[in-house]
Order: C-alpha cells, then sequence, then structure tokens
C-alpha cells in the first residue's frame, strides 16, 4: 500500500481558486487510483508548509528554490491544458 | 446548471456595458454595489484592490475575451455573494499565473466568499461557467440581467 501523497494547492486567498483546484485534483486522482491529502494554503504560506508535501500545485506564482515539485496552472479554472496538467500531477505523484 | 450562482448574485450586483478605464473602475463599482447590499464590510473594497496589485485574477482564455475573478480574504465579507460586470470595452487585468503579463477582461465576476467549504458548489459553477465555450460571449451579449440569469441557467 503505497505512502498517500500531499499536495499542497495554493492560490493566493486559499478561499476561492485553491478550492476549485483542490477539489478537482482529489476526484481526478482517486479516479487514477492515487489516494492524495490536499491540503490548501496562500501561495505566500508555502514554504512554511513546504516539509512533508510531495507536490505543490498553484494558481499564482509561489516563492522560488522550495525543493519540491512546483506546477503552476490555471487549467482547473480555464479548462485549457488541464489533461495535460493532469498528466503532470499524476507522473509526479507516482514518480 | 447553475442555479447555485443565482442564488448569490443579486441583480442590483448585474452592470451591464459598464464604460471603465481600468480595472480599479470596475472593482469600485462592483465591491460598491455589494458593500451597498450589505453583503461586505467597508473593508471588502480597499482588500480586493490590494490584493489585484499584488496577485491579480484575471484567468486568460486562450481568446478575445477574458475574464478576471477578484476576491479577497473571508473576513471582510457579511454574506458571500457574487457580481457580475460586463464592459463596454476591455480593461487590462494582470494574469493570475503571470502578475507581470497583462490580459484584456471584457467579463468580472467578483466573489465574496466567507466559507471555502460551504461554497464549494458555487466555486464550481463559476469554473464550469468559465470553461462553457459561448457562455462568456453570451454574458458579454446580455441586455438585462435576465438574460444574464438565463445564461447561468443554461
Amino acid at each position: 500500500m503505497p505512502r498517500t501523497k500531499v499536495v499542497l494547492v495554493a492560490c493566493g486567498t486559499a478561499v476561492a481558486t485553491s478550492t476549485v483546484v483542490a477539489n478537482a485534483i482529489e476526484e481526478e486522482m482517486r479516479e487514477r487510483g492515487i489516494a492524495v491529502d490536499i491540503r490548501q494554503c496562500k501561495a505566500t504560506e508555502v514554504p512554511g508548509l513546504i516539509d512533508d508535501v510531495d507536490l505543490v500545485v498553484s494558481t499564482t506564482p509561489v516563492p522560488p528554490d522550495l525543493d519540491k515539485p512546483v506546477i503552476t496552472t490555471l487549467a482547473f479554472l480555464t479548462g485549457i491544458g488541464k489533461a495535460e496538467v493532469l498528466d503532470k500531477i499524476e507522473a509526479a505523484l507516482r514518480g | 446548471m447553475h442555479d447555485s450562482i443565482s442564488r448569490y448574485l443579486d441583480p442590483e450586483a448585474i452592470c451591464l456595458g459598464v464604460e471603465a478605464t481600468s480595472n480599479r473602475d470596475v472593482i469600485d463599482l462592483l465591491a460598491g454595489r455589494l458593500a451597498a447590499l450589505g453583503r461586505v464590510r467597508p473593508s471588502f473594497v480597499g482588500a480586493v484592490l490590494a490584493r489585484e496589485a499584488s496577485m491579480p485574477t484575471g484567468l486568460p482564455l486562450g481568446g478575445a475575451l477574458n475574464v478576471a475573478v477578484p476576491h479577497t480574504d473571508p473576513e471582510h465579507v457579511v454574506k458571500p455573494s457574487l457580481a457580475l460586470a460586463t464592459l463596454a470595452r476591455p480593461v487590462g487585468f494582470g494574469s493570475m499565473d503571470d502578475p507581470d503579463e497583462e490580459i484584456p477582461v471584457g467579463v468580472v465576476m467578483m466573489l465574496a466568499l466567507d466559507n471555502k467549504d460551504a461554497q464549494i458548489d458555487m466555486l464550481r459553477e463559476v469554473a464550469e461557467l468559465i470553461q462553457r465555450p459561448g457562455a462568456l460571449a453570451a454574458l458579454a451579449a446580455a441586455t438585462s440581467p435576465d438574460e444574464i440569469y438565463a445564461v447561468l441557467g443554461a
């Protein structure tokens, strides 16, 4: 049984866009058979929450040099490139 | 299905064919409507403007008609609501994923949220609306709040 992967989902306020993104990732990864623990935060809070995180997905730029994979994407809001981003997230979590 | 969006959107918070010259004009207008309706605190407008300046909310959709979703922290909100403006001519908003890039925006949906878990359905519907082909163009072309609700309910 693989360890549940932790995805930190960030946006500007941690209330609107990251909620949409968190929801979409949880659903899509469940369908792909990947158990994820989703946490939401503001982009500015990412460095303090990064320790046990496997992947950061953000709708807005996050501070540099996090030492963890970061995917910045608006695909879950605009629909543009969503399939590709989901594949990228899956690859990052299976890696 | 966009019942949830319509429920949060008072007709008084719909502004059509707005003549604006900056994103600040639009934010002032919509936040003013929400404040007049008692949906947000007086601090809301300043908080939205500050947030927009540092972390903009423009969403590039790959075409001529882009959308922005200005919003801020829950403590400025009294009752969760939406406000919507269509613009006579696009104004520039920074792109959410690249604040240095400005995109022309023709439809603005202001979000006043106080609880992300309670408002998840509405947020999903906003995202679905943005992704639905033709929906933004139909909103932009609407000449009455009834036509807006017709698009949202489609």
